[in-house]
């Protein structure tokens, strides 16, 4: 049984067809790529999962469970964290204050010192631990995102869901990021879902690959697969899949 | 241990300083210090609902108002304690701010700020429709007056029980999540943040706050409730000192309840512009001036200042 799966998931937002009959499952353990142009519904996708915005039909479910009446605050105590395209951080928290935040939900009976020193080793697993008493505001995007990712591992998910991690980072980033993404999952033993326009990040990372356009999954497989389907470079206009 | 030194070290040291003021001090201005900290409790009841958790009430006069009744209608009926009254006056403050906490749900900037100014005004306005109860026009007169250097120790008394409960509050699990509502409401939904929860909690908080300072407000008056006391300008003046204070710091609040506290009486005898109004022109003034050097307010002063002095 994977652990996620959508089915048939239909969103729209007026004459928008946002999702349209998606249908797509990830398997525990694994990480799946989401890909497609913009505006494809990929992050409405992540919305939808996370209960941000609600299904017109279909259904989710994450790990035998539909979500579809689960309220947005308790999908994280289900085990699915996330991160955010454009970045949603608390600009006045400390980068550690916000990754305690993350722990909100999982640290109820813990005691404060206790939750401080996972939230730094947290930081520290993602490289980030030096920046932990600065406010989040004013530091670079590219730690800024390290800090939504150590928010979301804060809580101990079983399922993260990244959008765009490697947005605004350069080539060494991304391989780095590769690197880190993977350790990850091992570690702590994680289900993987991103989305992603870097290519090779995508084709290094995931064991399987979504493809959207204008809400409609045109393609889904193995990367290698994925990449050689005429539709999908017909979607990104033989652009940077060619490439 | 080490970084909080400076902090107790002040905190000892404004704590005795508070302590023996009124024995250096005229009666008159023992009265004024007592006004201070009554404001000192409503400016940190704000700060934790506009500072901390982003909603901005422009209407805690109205719960003042409701405290005050408290400790005036209990005192005359019942002859109760006046420190029991000011117990009742934060529980009943408490439930009616979550009661107002969950409409205000709904709203946020400045909708919020207009739903708030509102019961600012119409509050106070309730004492004439049930007059039997509340003394209509002629108010209503505790059973029990107090004296200056009473108002004075129970003010800051209060005062001090009420900044420790905050820091309590504040400084954890609880405070994070204010602030984390504050900062970003979607990023706090996925973190798990039950908005509903915790805003209608600050609400309650705050709301219990203001209701302790208005039954102080009303010993201060010699124990005299009436509904012209708790007009909107006592609202506008909480907020002001919220913001002369600083938002979302706890290390402004005796600077701002100084601020609203003191300004008007320091200030009525200006020369030039006059007694009438020069009043509220200095206060203006002094609004405006402090707004545009002090944007954070006194709390962004203490931090730079700190800062500075670790670099
Ligand atoms: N809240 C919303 N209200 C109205 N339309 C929306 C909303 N969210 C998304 N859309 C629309 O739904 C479509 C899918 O948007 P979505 O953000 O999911 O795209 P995406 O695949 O993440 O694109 P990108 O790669 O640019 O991030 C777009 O046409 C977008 O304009
Ligand atoms: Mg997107």
């Amino acid at each position: 049984m994977p652990l996620l799966s959508l089915d048939s998931a239909r969103l729209r937002f007026g004459g928008i067809v946002a999702l349209d009959d998606v249908s797509l499952e990830v398997a525990e353990g694994s990480i799946v790529g989401v890909i497609g142009p913009n505006g494809a519904g990929k992050t409405t996708a992540f919305n939808a999962i996370t209960r941000l915005y609600r299904l017109d039909s279909g259904d989710i479910v994450f790990d035998g469970r539909s979500l579809r009446r689960v309220r947005p605050s308790r999908v994280i105590r289900l085990g699915v964290a996330r991160t955010f395209q454009n970045l949603e951080l608390f600009p006045r928290l400390t980068v550690l204050e916000n990754v305690l935040v993350g722990a909100h939900a999982s640290s109820r009976l813990q005691r404060e010192n206790e939750q401080q020193r996972l939230a730094l080793e947290t930081l520290a697993d993602v490289g980030i631990a030096e920046h932990a008493a600065r406010p989040a505001a004013g530091l670079p995007f590219g730690t800024l995102k390290r800090v939504e990712l150590a928010r979301a591992l804060a809580s101990r998910p079983r399922l993260l869901l990244l959008d765009e991690p490697a947005g605004g980072l350069n080539h060494e980033e991304v391989d780095e990021l590769v690197g880190l993404i993977r350790r990850l999952r091992d570690e702590r033993e994680l289900t993987i879902l991103l989305v992603e326009h870097h290519m090779r990040l995508v084709m290094d990372l995931c064991e399987q690959v979504h493809v959207l356009n204008f809400g409609r999954t045109i393609a889904a497989g193995p990367p290698a697969d994925v990449q050689r389907d005429p539709a999908v470079i017909e979607a990104y206009l033989g652009g940077e899949l060619a490439a | 241990m080490r970084q909080r030194l400076p902090a107790i070290v002040s905190l000892l040291v404004v704590g005795g300083a508070l302590a023996g003021l009124p024995f250096t001090l005229s009666g008159y201005h023992v009265g004024l210090a007592a006004q201070v900290g009554i404001f000192f409790v409503a400016v940190l009841g704000l700060n934790i609902l506009t500072g901390y958790t982003g909603q901005i009430s422009i209407g805690h006069g109205a719960f003042m108002a409701i405290g005050g009744y408290t400790t005036a209608v209990m005192s005359q009926d019942h002859h109760t304690n006046l420190v029991l009254t000011m117990l009742m006056a934060f529980a009943i403050c408490f439930v009616v701010g979550l009661l107002v906490g969950l409409p205000a749900l709904r709203l946020s900037g400045v909708y919020l700020a207009l739903a708030t100014f509102a019961l600012a005004v119409s509050v106070p306005q309730l004492p004439l429709k049930w007059s039997k109860f509340l003394g209509g026009r002629d108010g209503v007169q505790t059973s029990k007056t107090v004296s200056h250097l009473w108002l004075y120790g129970a003010a800051w008394t209060a005062s001090a029980i009420l900044f420790v409960l905050a820091w309590l509050i504040l400084r954890g699990r609880v405070g994070r999540a204010f602030r984390a509502v504050r900062d970003s409401e979607i990023a706090a939904v996925a973190s798990g943040i039950e908005l509903p929860v915790y805003k209608t909690l600050a609400f309650g908080i705050s709301a219990a706050y203001a209701g302790v300072a208005g039954s102080l407000f009303v010993l201060a008056t010699n124990g005299f409730a009436e509904p012209s006391e708790f007009g909107v300008v006592l609202s506008l003046q909480i907020l002001v000192g919220a913001a002369v204070a600083g938002l979302g710091s706890l290390w402004g609040v005796l600077a701002g309840a100084a601020f609203v506290g003191l300004l008007p009486a320091v200030s009525s005898s200006v020369p030039v512009i006059g007694s009438d109004h020069g009043r509220d022109v200095v206060f203006g003034s002094a609004v405006v001036l402090v707004m545009l050097l002090l944007p954070d307010g006194f709390a962004g002063l203490f931090a730079r200042v700190r800062r500075f002095a670790r670099a």
